[in-house]
């Protein structure tokens, strides 16, 4: 589908090698502003970095430069999971919603890079508040809806994190939007298999996910969130499937801290920050692609 | 005298569905969102009016909220609708998260408030829903009075830019407000004037107020009564210059004493020029089943009560 009103960004021409070099550059901003607050979230951010560098440099019709909040004429993103906001200011500072500089201030006092994300101190990239759990697939289906209501062919995209699926809320918003046939929508789930008090499948199994989304009657693919040749075709697979009566459901496998091999694979790194030692170990990991901030 | 006789009988919330419906009819940005309730709070012809724009949830009030808060980013103004029980306490964390801390211009409505629900008892009494609303930062509180109130605050806070609580009734109720009289949210209305006593009520207890009023004045009392239909923001001046006139206070609300309109009064009054104050409200307890005018009586709301709260107060000025 064409973006009649969003202009194409410089973004949109990346190759997978420009996209793979900014995943390490994210990668490395999630360990620097996390470690230098000594708090958040950087297990679940490590783990969705292919996914959100490819949809903010690669998929979004989007204009960073002309941020408004009804983002009329432009695909929208909304991040239900809002504990891994620093994957989420990353990209959106490195894809120009506002100074890279500013990733500085994370966590801290005055600052407009809350814990958890919010519209309240006017963060421009920012359309909802979230962070208490599974409210974002009703927010992304209301604005799914007032695009429809104003003709506007853009798509909604959101993210959800897998534990955050024991929420009742996330399956009457599932529920509803197969019911009003909102098709002009993408939920992705980062389907890690972990959550804070250890192994999903212990803490509260969610059974056959992709069998229950289709169950709600949504168009349901997979793809490996930590594959960026495989996130490109399925977000692109997934916007084909848009427009044909159904909401469409992207179950994404993704590795919990994947890119530090000490965070790889493990509950642990949810939302413990890393040590000096830790993060000088991370980050020589990952090389500095596009320059610290 | 009560100088506002009563004209009809008819039920706050068919107030709300005619506002919503002419709300509609003003500007093709308002939609409406119902769980499962659409008769009960007379949406009906809004959405027979308006089918693209009104938005069936089930019995989904966490969805509803969260919807409506969507909606508002495309430019929409959402009206959601349900019981005040499922508007507030079942939806809190929702309407706190989505709605008032991202500052989302969702009008949340809500029927079936307090003790005249009646016979569906206390499941469905809500008795603590202003006190939760009018703690969010940055949502109004609105609880008009009659059918003629409720359909003009509809229509008010359709252009009112932020979120609002606006909070009505299922009974049959007195409609003594005339159709014409000019209605603003955080303004409160002095319908009596009085040297003695200031009774402020609001929702279904301003007529019952009037009522108290009336009886008073037999007895030689002169009650101002001032409906405070708008809770917060609090009409902080037309309470102040009241209370200056009259030495002391009687609220009245169909709520739970804590957190409600007397509260909301008892904090200006205690900051800015200490007043006996009386309150007429449930005594921290929950509701029952029985028909409205009975529990009004049980409970300590009707006329009686607010006459001898009055009588409270005058003793401690």
């Amino acid at each position: 589908m064409p973006a009649p009103n969003a202009a194409p960004s410089k973004a949109s021409r990346a190759s997978t090698d420009d996209l793979a070099r900014t995943c390490s550059q994210v990668r490395r901003d999630i360990i620097r502003m996390v470690h230098a607050v000594q708090s958040g979230h950087p297990g679940g951010s490590l783990g969705c970095t292919e996914f959100m560098v490819a949809l903010y440099f690669k998929v979004l019709r989007h204009d960073p430069a002309h941020w408004s909040m009804d983002g009329a004429g432009q695909d929208l993103f909304f991040l239900s999971n809002g504990h891994i906001s620093p994957v989420w200011y990353s990209v959106l500072a490195r894809s120009g919603y506002f100074p890279v500089q500013e990733l500085a201030t994370f966590r801290r006092l005055d600052s407009r890079l809350q814990g958890h994300p919010t519209t309240h101190e006017g963060l421009p990239g920012v359309r909802m508040a979230s962070g208490s759990l599974g409210q974002g697939l009703s927010v992304a289906i209301g604005a799914a809806m007032a695009k429809r209501l104003n003709g506007d062919p853009h798509l909604v995209y959101s993210l959800h994190g897998d534990g955050e699926l024991q929420e009742g809320q996330v399956w009457e918003a599932a529920m509803s939007a197969a019911a009003h046939k909102v098709d002009n929508l993408i939920a992705t789930v980062d389907w890690n298999g972990r959550q804070i008090d250890g192994d999903v499948d212990q803490v509260m199994p969610l059974g056959d996910l992709p069998a229950k989304w289709r169950a709600f009657g949504w168009d349901v693919l997979e793809m490996n969130g930590n594959d960026l040749a495989d996130v490109l075709r399925g977000l692109d697979e997934a916007r084909s499937r848009t427009g044909h009566g159904r909401p469409v459901a992207i179950l994404m496998r993704t590795e919990m801290g994947q890119g530090v091999d000490f965070m790889t694979g493990s509950h642990h790194w949810h939302g413990v920050a890393p040590n000096d030692e830790q993060a000088a170990r991370a980050l020589a990991q990952l090389p500095e692609t596009l320059g610290d901030y | 005298m009560n100088p506002f006789p009563k004209l009809d009988e008819k039920d706050t919330r068919s107030g709300f569905g005619a506002g919503l419906l002419e709300a509609g009819q003003r500007d093709p940005n308002v939609v409406a969102l119902c769980a499962d309730l659409t008769g009960s709070l007379k949406m009906d012809a809004f959405a027979k009016a308006f089918p693209d724009r009104f938005v069936q949830v089930g019995v989904a009030e966490a969805n509803m909220m969260g919807i409506a808060a969507g909606l508002t980013i495309g430019g929409k103004v959402p009206f959601t609708g349900t019981f005040a029980n499922f508007s507030t306490g079942r939806v809190y964390d929702q309407i706190r998260q989505s709605i008032a801390y991202a500052g989302k211009n969702v009008k949340i409505c809500a029927s079936h408030a307090g003790l005249t629900l009646g016979e569906d008892g206390a499941t469905h009494q809500i008795l603590e829903d202003i006190g939760l609303m009018r703690m969010l930062p940055g949502m109004s509180v609105v609880v008009p009075a009659d059918f003629n109130q409720t359909r003009q605050a509809t229509l008010a806070i359709a252009v009112h830019e932020g979120p609002v609580y606006l909070r009505f009734g299922r009974p049959k109720w007195p409609v003594f407000i005339p159709a014409d009289m000019p209605f603003e949210i955080g303004k409160a209305q002095v319908l009596v004037r009085g040297t003695d006593v200031s009774i402020f009520a609001c929702g279904h207890l301003v007529w019952r107020a009037l009522q108290a009023a009336e009886a008073l004045q037999a007895e030689g009392i002169r009650a101002e009564v001032i409906n405070v239909h708008t809770i917060k923001p609090l009409d902080v001046a037309a309470v102040l210059d009241s209370v200056e006139r009259t030495g002391c206070a009687v609220t009245c609300e169909e709520h739970n004493r804590h957190g409600g309109l007397g509260d909301a009064i008892a904090q200006v009054l205690a900051c800015h020029r200490p007043t006996p104050q009386e309150y007429v409200a449930v005594n921290d307890l929950f509701g029952e089943s029985g028909t409205p005018d009975q529990l009004l009586r049980k409970y300590g709301l009707d006329t009686p009560d607010i006459v001898a709260a009055v009588q409270r107060a005058l003793t401690r000025k």
